[in-house]
């Protein structure tokens, strides 16, 4: 990180006014560019230099923004997207034009199916070039519209700062996603004057921020007359900062919660209300509940496949009443029968004054009480030999405090972070639901970290996930980041081999990978600890010298290889359905 | 392999008698109902910029509407070009298209035209030129007219419904289409009503 000075400021003026007194005027695009980051607030930027992108890291040199040099281009947006989900800003990232700027794509779209926020800003060829497949040229803005709200091509030096502007604000509004500039080299480089304006969305950009009233007052006599209702939360809660809002809401109406797996933390697993969370490898009594219900009031969700399992099975006696700020979420996969469009926290407001009455379902929460007692969230331990991945977890959970944040990659580690991690906060659970991209977690946990610097932040990862980012480590090494990484390793991507034994006979092609390094030792290498982790009764003080080592730890624990995650619904199948065990595949 | 977990198996478990169709309705038990595909005029007002067109077509191509004809040209507005898009698809999907379509950055409104619109197409038409006068006598018929010709070929203007062209089409076969050029709908709603924003 480069160092700054700063101009002390003249005591007698305003913060305000001596901030600005302090501003010298921006004489380029690159400069203006950067002062329209700093105009909407950023803090930090993950990014890695090049050619096409060197005059705004130039003016950067003169910025207070922190930059973050990643080791790859996919990490740094990675680690914006999980800043941007533990702060609620947009996270920053920049590239460079060509291989820089496609490095980065991974990660926008994966901030774009998460609803993530963030900006990129990726360097490009002058102008003149553009188009004539020039050194490091891709054509970044036709790569990356599919996978972002909007993507621009800045055209000129007088406004590229407020092309800047305009995409970090509509990153943060309504439905929050990734927003990209791409930035021609000779239209940073060229000279102007003129200062960005305040950010401000686009003109065609209009949300609802409240659901109609005569709909809300429908939905609410709904709910309320309903037998077996069930609250689904989404990760769009979270978004809208909305948990709190719904516990008032759940607890006052007595309502039983589940949530998807992007809206783990926006009620707390510990309390009597949560089902915890439904789909594929949901709990059996989220599941059980979700597929007996008659009343399903979803909030901030988009009915994705791994939660509905097969629509056609899903909630199929339920009433459906759906808040989504995006009206295209409305009866796209399930047909809403009360469309409340709006923000989540707004919507549960008029939604909790217009309640006519506490639903009576006694007895339904008893029903949903059964289910917990029929399926627990257990795993088998013969002779706790050898180790098992959900006891490291599970520990590791007893051991931290609530407000600690767990990331990981993908994979059947994903899985059991999520099961059997309790969590009772918002933005403590940063993972990759939509895309589903391996090798999220190293650099996530990095932008975290840097989110949340008093959290402690654990990252569970695969064997297979972790490899494909692990050079993010040495930024972790770098910038002395408190960071656990605990890698789950059965020498395989266990999620493929566990579908090819269930769904494939056991064929068992490339899953096994038994030439994995030894991630303690790669680990030292790096300049973080490493431990190694055997044994069951070691896993407590393991963990623990991890976590009182000041600065990125790993520990490469050795897990069962005969672990698979359970429950499970299969692809396209029907939630009550799920198998508890490898057998009950056969029977579905 | 483990044991993985305790509880009943999948099939001695508590049970829904409902069910949703494909596109996610829940099924009325005395009605099943499963929308069939119709057609739908689509008039979108959009930011007249560069890369528009593409991310509207990109947007029906990802989301896999089936587009019929599209066509886009400005307005009286400098700033704004509309476009006409047409698609078949079953009642959700047209929906959605809509939804989608107004979710994109670029786009100010879209609507879509009632069946009744004023919709046009144009065709040019070109034939061989043996028999001018039937050719010519034909296009009449479509009120058409020949706008080019030559020793060798005639070429015909058709303006009209997609059926009218269809049919046109057909019946200059017996005089040896050479090449034929469709423009795609272009449609308004009758009447004063507009998609133009007033503030």
């Amino acid at each position: 990180m480069s160092e700054h000075a700063k101009v002390p400021a003249d005591e007698e003026a305003s913060e305000e006014e001596s901030d600005e007194s302090e501003q010298a005027p921006v004489t380029t695009g690159a400069q203006s560019v950067v002062r329209a980051l700093e105009n909407a607030g950023a803090e930090y930027i993950f990014g890695v230099q090049g050619g096409a992108i060197m005059p705004v890291y130039d003016a950067l040199y003169d910025s207070d923004l922190n930059h973050v040099t990643m080791a790859h281009e996919q990490g740094a947006s990675h680690a914006a997207d999980a800043y941007g989900i533990v702060t609620g800003k947009p996270g920053v990232c920049f590239a460079t034009s060509g291989p820089g700027a496609t490095n980065l794509v991974t990660g926008i779209a994966d901030a774009n199916m998460d609803s993530d926020p963030m900006i990129a800003l990726t360097g490009q060829v002058p102008t003149e070039f553009v188009g004539n497949d020039a050194f490091q040229e891709t054509d970044t803005v036709g790569i990356t519209q599919p996978v972002t709200k909007e993507s621009y091509f800045a055209a000129d030096s007088d406004t590229v700062g407020d092309n800047v502007g305009e995409a970090f604000a509509l990153a943060d509004a309504g439905r929050q996603g990734p927003t990209l500039v791409d930035l021609p080299k000779d239209i940073t480089q060229g000279e102007t004057d003129v200062e960005p304006s305040e950010p401000t969305t686009p003109d065609t950009y209009e949300v609802q921020e409240e659901a109609d009233d005569a709909a809300v007052q429908e939905a609410a006599e709904a709910l309320a007359a309903a037998d077996r209702p069930v609250i689904l939360s989404g990760g769009g809660v979270i978004k809208a900062d909305a948990s709190s809002a719904l516990r008032e809401f759940a607890m006052e109406y007595e309502i039983p919660v589940i949530t998807t797996m992007p809206g783990i933390g926006s009620f707390p697993e510990d309390h009597e209300l949560s089902l915890e969370w439904a789909g594929m490898h949901g709990t059996g009594y989220a599941n059980m509940a979700i597929s007996n219900t008659d009343c399903l009031l979803a909030i901030g969700t988009r009915f994705d496949d791994r939660l509905t399992g097969g629509v056609d099975s899903f909630a199929p006696d339920a009433e459906v009443i759906h808040v989504d700020i995006d009206p295209a979420e409305i009866s796209k996969n399930i047909y809403a029968d009360y469309p409340l469009i709006g923000d989540a926290r707004k919507v549960l407001r008029q939604l909790f004054d217009a309640m006519p009455r506490v639903p009576d379902v006694d007895e339904w929460r008893e029903q949903c009480q059964t289910w917990k007692d029929e399926y627990p969230m257990t795993y088998d331990t013969p002779d706790d030999e050898p180790l098992k991945p959900q006891y490291v977890v599970e520990k590791f959970s007893d051991m931290t405090p609530d407000d600690t944040i767990v990331c990981t990659g993908v994979g059947q580690h994903q899985m059991w972070a999520s099961q059997f991690w309790e969590y009772t906060e918002p933005r403590t659970w940063v993972s990759s639901h939509g895309l589903g991209t391996m090798g999220y977690g190293v650099p996530a946990a990095i932008g975290a970290k840097l989110a949340a610097p008093d959290q402690e932040v654990v990252c569970f990862d695969g064997d297979g996930s972790f490899l494909m980012t692990v050079q993010g480590l040495s930024v972790a090494v770098r910038e002395q980041l408190d960071i656990t990484y605990v890698v789950l390793n059965n020498e395989a991507v266990g999620m493929v081999r566990q579908w090819q034994d269930g769904f494939y006979e056991g064929r068992r092609m490339a899953s096994e990978y038994p030439w994995i390094p030894q991630f303690d030792k790669l680990a030292e290498a790096f300049g973080a600890r490493g431990f190694r982790l055997e044994a069951q009764e070691d896993v407590e003080e393991t963990i623990e010298a991890a976590r009182e080592y000041d600065g990125p730890s790993v520990i490469d624990a050795h897990i069962d290889p005969g672990e698979n995650v359970f429950p499970m619904v299969p692809s396209g199948g029907d939630n009550g359905r799920f198998a508890l065990q490898e057998d009950h595949l056969e029977e579905l | 392999m483990t044991g993985g977990m305790p509880g009943p198996s999948p099939h001695d478990r508590m049970h829904p008698k409902g069910r949703r169709n494909k596109q996610g309705i829940r099924i009325d038990p005395e009605a099943e109902v499963t929308h069939e595909p119709r057609q739908a005029v689509l008039s979108a007002l959009v930011k007249h910029k560069p890369g528009v067109l593409s991310e509207v077509s990109a947007l029906f191509s990802r989301r896999q509407f089936n587009i019929e004809s599209l066509t886009v040209g400005p307005t009286v507005d400098d700033d704004t070009a509309r476009m006409t898009i047409l698609i078949e698809e079953p009642e959700p999907g047209i929906d959605q298209a809509k939804k989608q379509l107004r979710k994109l950055v670029p786009v100010i409104e879209v609507t879509e035209l009632d069946p009744t619109a004023v919709r046009r197409e144009l065709a040019l038409i070109k034939v061989g030129g043996e028999k001018p006068d039937d050719v010519n006598a034909v296009a009449e018929m479509y009120d058409g007219q020949a706008v080019d010709a030559s020793t060798d070929s005639v070429t015909v203007e058709i303006t009209g419904s997609k059926q009218k062209i269809d049919a046109a089409v057909e019946a200059f076969k017996q005089f040896d289409v050479q090449e034929v050029v469709r423009t795609g709908a272009a449609a308004l709603e009758r009447g004063p009503k507009t998609l133009e924003k007033h503030d």
